[in-house]
């Protein structure tokens, strides 16, 4: 019998952590992740995991030491958010590149400046090319769920990859929900040991890490790389049919809501995707036909299958909390447009909104805004204006 | 080092065969690195005024320095050699010349 709790969505990450019992944390604090490991220091303390707490003075020695701590054949996690993340930039991309499949809960929150400690998704959108596979996470239970089958995926032998798993700081990291949680013996069973094919304790074949990539070589291995992440897709997907057995929780590479004869859609990340379902309920009452597609997975960008669940929209709203400052449109929104190009896929108008930056509070209201504006468009077939901010005031 | 470690480290390896994130599977290979076309400057070893004092061969840092198992200077590896000076520096006595590569 699953486990019925109440907690918040940076408790539910430190649980599932402390259920992975990995052997390295390397953590330093940082609003709103700062409760994951300090969470889990109390687990350490208190003898409920076997794990090394290594208690490090900067998140860029708090990822290092997860290298390290990987590469020497263990399993190694971290928590950061906003800034820490930024600090722990250059050690991203060596983790990737080195194929340490860390697991990373990153709490979202704007990436200073201006100085913000408050939810938006500058911090991980900014890492989106180096290398990690990132989930992210409508409420504490996804937040709990991809935690656990983080290390599954980074894992896989066709995938060595870091995990990012992403929830919004504050909005779902300090509120209490009610969730499941899995007992500790499922999740020890799910997860499993992780045994590296190579890794530096091993004496019996001993390597080097990290050694000079010149140019015979380091193109092969960003190649390499590369199909890592094209592999990743299946391997989340396989994961995912998995924990669903155990857990009667279903994931997919994104979740589609009254999608199915909708004429208009919004793409939404993360919480506020949570605040959408409401409005597409509210509407659908009233007989308008809205849907709702939320990506669960950012890296890999599940291009295939998006586009393909795009196709069928008259109007689509990217929504983009986390402005790319190119004059033409937030990450998520250029991405999914760039996709539906090469695929071919250029009947529906697609608007792009930046919403909800600096922790700015996305109400019902503000979605409604945008559905009208795509019912207005799937009308009149007119699109006045695609680059648009949601919620600032003019 | 076996054919199979050789194919690894080679510059015809493909990305589906090369080793996954860069680790380096086997010791004893840097050698196959050659970085004597790095050089601008050559040291050249003059045998008759060496003394076998050995000075020289602690300080190189690309370990060119060439000694045999009785413990003898034998000469320079110059697909190592990056043209320091760092020898002709040291030798006691003026027994390594430093000149242009190429003259
Ligand atoms: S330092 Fe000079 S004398 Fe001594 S071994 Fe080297 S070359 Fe010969
Ligand atoms: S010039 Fe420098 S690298 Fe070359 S043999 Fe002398 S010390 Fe070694």
């Amino acid at each position: 019998m699953a486990i019925r709790e109440r907690m918040s969505g940076n408790e539910a990450m430190a649980v599932a952590m402390k259920q992975i019992n990995p052997d390295v944390v390397a953590a330093f604090p940082i609003t709103p992740s700062t409760e994951v490991p300090q969470y889990f220091s109390t687990f350490v303390a208190d003898g409920v995991v076997d794990t090394e707490f290594v208690a490090v003075e900067s998140e860029h020695s708090a990822l290092s030491a997860c290298v390290g701590a990987q590469a020497a054949g263990g399993r190694a996690m971290t928590a950061t958010s906003a800034n820490g993340l930024a600090l722990m930039w250059e050690i991203l991309y060596i983790a990737a590149c080195s194929r340490l499949p860390i697991v990373m809960a990153c709490v979202n929150r704007t990436l200073s400046g201006p100085l913000n400690i408050h939810n938006d998704h500058s911090d991980s959108m900014g890492a989106r090319d180096s290398g990690w596979i990132q989930l992210y996470s409508e409420n504490n239970q996804e937040a709990y769920d991809n935690m656990l089958m983080a290390n599954r995926i980074g894992e896989h032998p066709d995938v060595m990859l870091p995990v990012m798993v992403c929830q919004d700081g504050f909005i779902t990291s300090h509120a209490i929900e009610n969730l499941e949680l899995l007992e500790d013996d499922k999740v020890k069973a799910f997860v499993g040991e992780y045994n590296p094919k190579e890794y530096l304790l091993n004496k019996e074949n001993p390597i080097s890490v990290g050694p000079l990539d010149l140019q015979a070589h380091c193109f092969e291995h960003k190649r390499q790389q590369a199909q890592a992440m094209m592999n990743a897709k299946k391997v989340i997907l396989e994961v995912s049919a998995e924990f669903a057995k155990l857990t009667g929780r279903s994931y997919g590479l994104f979740e589609e809501y009254m999608t199915e004869d909708a004429d208009v859609c919004m793409v939404v990340l993360n919480s506020t995707a949570g605040t959408a379902k409401y409005v597409v309920d509210q509407y659908r009452a009233a007989g308008k036909k809205v849907g709702l597609i939320k990506p669960r997975v950012f890296r890999p960008f599940p291009v295939d299958e998006l586009t393909a669940a795009l196709s069928k929209f008259k109007a689509i709203a990217v929504m983009d909390k986390a402005d790319s400052f190119n004059a033409a449109g937030g990450p998520l929104f250029t991405e999914i447009t760039s996709a539906m190009f090469g695929k071919g896929v250029v009947a529906p108008k697609v608007i792009n909104y930046i919403y909800g930056l600096g922790g700015r509070d996305v109400r019902s209201g503000d979605l409604e805004i945008v559905f009208n504006k795509l019912l207005e468009i799937a009308s009149t077939g007119k699109v006045d204006s695609v680059y648009n901010y949601l919620g600032v005031r003019e | 080092m076996s054919k199979k470690e050789l194919k690894t480290v080679s510059n015809t390896v493909t990305w589906k065969e090369i080793t996954e994130g860069g680790i380096m599977p086997y010791a004893g290979n840097a050698h196959l690195f050659k970085t004597g076309d790095w050089r601008s400057m050559k040291p050249i070893w003059l045998q008759e005024k060496c003394k076998q004092c050995l000075l020289c061969f602690p300080v190189c840092p690309d370990s060119s320095i060439l000694v045999n198992e009785e413990g003898a200077m034998t000469g320079i590896d110059f697909d190592h050699c990056k043209g320091c000076g760092v020898c002709a520096k040291v030798c006691p006595f003026k027994a390594i010349d430093f000149v242009e590569e190429g003259k």
